[in-house]
């Protein structure tokens, strides 16, 4: 507790205690026990009345701080001193409750998010010296201890250690790193002492830009925030004209009518309606839960840009996926070897390797790769030479005295020899050896083992269809859709094609379906941009996509896009909970309240209860 | 030009009413109050006068909410 919060807490104790004394003690004079009471009332209640007069002197007249000085003011007015002190009392012990509830949830918020390094250690005279990170240039070595985290971006020059990315990823599998690698803000050091050179200032290090940009998302307000902004705004003075109304009307009609008044009747119906009408419960209760799920997200390694995004993600009905670096790796492997007659795969490999050895096309790295994984052998340069590239058909060269040919079937026509169909899909290349058909070996992108189940979840969050674009050749495109389960295949596309595939789907989807659009963030600015949503993946580390993008995730699993969603759509379940609890309720015992069916201590419930009740299924967004 | 403050504000609806003061006061482009990380964000006028902008904001936030504070 702060030492405001403890401050109200002596008060609310020490009143308590008044009050229940001075309703014990038998007093006839009135005038003395109105005395008594305004002992407890004035010390619960000083700075509400304060804040209430200050509110009429700046022309701020119908806050809550006059509901509940009218309402309190009244009451004693009309002698009911214990329910008057009491209803200030329970106002108090609702907001001192709320500011607690809150102030912890942020706590706990917070410490899911906890990355921020405190400090950097630098060497000086063979002493370790403890800076603050802010005042370390780039180019500094930096010494990482084993438990620490590491403080700023930069390069390992020294040590080798695993590092645990789980604060920033989610992920919870270490990743080794030795001299040479980059390493990134955030992570911890498991095993190792590291030197590391830092390449950018602690400003501009991933640390610092996720921790901004999480802190930020706040700032983008989502539609229920200002839906309730702007009704409060009008709700409580609406709430005070009705009350006054109560208190004034009946009588004077009852007057009219010739029957006795019954002021203190309405006035006491009119002084419940003001305390039942607070709208604390809703103003609070919607920001906090944004914030939980917000936060709730962060610790998964989703990091939402704003409240306004996760409230779209909820709805969001289609979601279009690039195909390269999103669903698939990216990388391209040998996938399959089919050697001719009299040869065997290992042979194959070892002619197509060598003669696309000069070769630095990711094609022929991933048949060099592809043998040196297999046979666990080196190139030998020595044993090739002659090599001449056949632009756009492949390349031949003479190896350990053999004419060797490798590339695709154009190659294979060109050269007149006769070649085997593949029956599998992928890109081809055919081998030839001193004219005669050797074999091919089929290399592709190889799918990411979770695409099939992050596609199936995204399902199961409400995703209607789910549309893959790529530039890649349609039957490789329509063998990894069916693969995945994705509805729609669009291939051979243009980045401005995926533009305009983009625009097409926007312009025929419901005005309340949104549409996300997940890229790897490198090329596909424009249409991130264009989306409703744009996620981007594997974005640690890579500023352009954080900027571009609206949601990032920090690894390359795209299975935390229905993770995303089922986060989004519980904050938002949990929002609409409370907004109809607290106007049912609210309404409920405002309409009892007028016709005289409910009383101060109901009224209390609806205001102070229901607001902690809002406040605590609002802090259910974090447990997501 | 644009600046984070750090601010002390005890409710969400408090907080509303300051975004909507500091975005009256004259200089401030937009000013956007988010409650949680209790931060008040502004983007102030081409040419405006940062600190003395911020003096007045602050004196118009007291206005509507006579608790609340902006560490400028």
């Amino acid at each position: 507790m702060t030492k405001k919060q403890k401050k109200v807490l002596v008060r609310i104790i020490v009143s308590a205690v008044l009050v229940a004394v001075f309703s014990l003690i038998p007093v006839n004079n009135p005038y003395v026990r109105l005395a008594l009471f305004l002992i407890p009332y004035l010390i619960i209640g000083y700075d509400i009345l304060r804040k209430a007069v200050l509110g009429i002197v700046n022309g701020q007249v119908f806050d809550e701080n006059f509901l509940m000085a009218l309402a309190t003011v009244g009451a004693i007015i009309l002698g009911e001193y214990v329910e008057g002190t009491a209803v200030m009392l329970f106002y108090q012990i609702g907001e001192l409750f709320q500011s607690y509830a809150v102030g912890k949830s942020r706590r706990n918020i917070s410490a899911l998010m906890d990355i921020r390094p405190d400090y950097a250690n630098i060497e000086q005279d063979g002493q370790l010296e403890q800076v603050d990170p802010d005042d370390v240039e780039v180019g500094t070595v930096i010494v990482v201890q084993p438990g620490e985290k590491v403080p700023i971006d930069g390069v390992v020059v020294g040590g080798a250690s695993t590092l645990n990315m789980s604060a920033l990823t989610g992920e919870s599998l270490p990743r080794e790193v030795q001299e040479g690698d980059e390493v990134i803000s955030g992570c911890v050091n498991l095993t190792g002492l590291l030197r590391i050179e830092t390449t950018k200032e602690f400003g501009e290090s991933t640390v610092s830009k996720i921790l901004d940009l999480v802190e930020n998302s706040s700032m983008k307000k989502s539609r229920s925030e200002n839906f309730i902004t702007r009704f409060a705004k009008y709700y409580t003075p609406a709430v005070c004209i009705g009350a006054l109304a109560l208190a004034v009307l009946p009588p004077v009609v009852n007057l009219m009518m010739g029957n006795p008044a019954g002021w203190s009747q309405w006035v006491i119906r009119a002084l419940t309606t003001l305390v039942i009408s607070c709208p604390c419960a809703l103003v609070i209760s919607i920001p906090l839960s944004f914030f939980g799920g917000i936060g709730g997200a962060s610790s998964k390694g989703v990091l939402v840009k704003g409240s306004n995004y996760l409230e779209a993600l909820s709805e969001t009905k289609y979601v279009v996926c690039d195909k390269t670096g999103t669903l698939t790796k990216g990388v391209f492997e040998v996938t399959h070897i089919e050697a001719a007659e009299g040869l065997d795969a290992d042979e194959l490999l070892e002619m197509a390797a060598y003669a696309e050895s000069y070769s630095n096309h990711p094609i022929s790295r991933s048949l060099k790769d592809a043998y040196g994984k297999r046979t666990g052998k080196q190139i030998d340069a020595g044993r090739v030479c002659d090599v001449e590239e056949i632009s756009g058909h492949g390349v031949s060269a003479v190896i350990d005295g053999r004419k060797v040919s490798a590339g695709n079937a154009k190659f294979m026509r060109m050269l007149n020899i006769a070649y085997t169909v593949p029956q599998n899909i992928g890109t081809e290349v055919h081998v030839a050896v001193d004219g005669r058909y050797a074999g091919y070996i089929l290399i592709s992108d190889i799918v990411k083992p979770n695409a099939g189940a992050a596609i199936a979840g995204l399902k199961a969050a409400g995703v209607r269809q789910v549309v893959m674009l790529t530039g890649d050749a349609g039957n490789v495109a329509e063998a990894v859709a069916a693969e995945l389960g994705v509805d729609v295949v669009k291939s051979e596309l243009l980045p401005a094609d995926k533009v305009a595939e983009v625009e097409r789907l926007l312009a025929s989807k419901g005005e309340k379906e949104r549409l996300a659009f997940v890229g790897d963030g490198i090329n596909d600015a424009p249409v991130l941009s264009r989306a409703d949503i744009g996620i981007a993946m594997g974005a640690l580390g890579s500023d352009a996509a954080i900027e571009a993008a609206d949601i990032v995730l920090m690894d390359d699993d795209p299975a935390k896009i229905a993770t995303a969603m089922n986060i989004s759509r519980k904050t938002l379940g949990i929002v609409h909970q409370n907004i109809v609890f607290a106007l049912v309720v609210k309404f409920a015992c405002l309409g009892l309240g007028a016709v005289g069916f409910v009383n101060m201590w109901w009224a209390i419930f609806a205001d102070v209860g229901v607001m902690i009740i809002a406040v605590l299924n609002a802090t259910r967004t974090l447990k997501s | 030009m644009k600046k984070t403050y750090k601010i002390e504000v005890d409710c969400a609806a408090c907080a509303a009413k300051m975004e909507e003061a500091a975005n009256r006061t004259n200089g401030v482009k937009e000013a956007t109050v988010a409650f949680m990380p209790q931060k008040m964000k502004v983007e102030f006028e081409e040419g405006a006068d940062v600190s003395a902008v911020m003096t007045e904001v602050l004196k118009n936030c007291k206005k509507v909410e006579s608790d609340c504070e902006i560490f400028i």
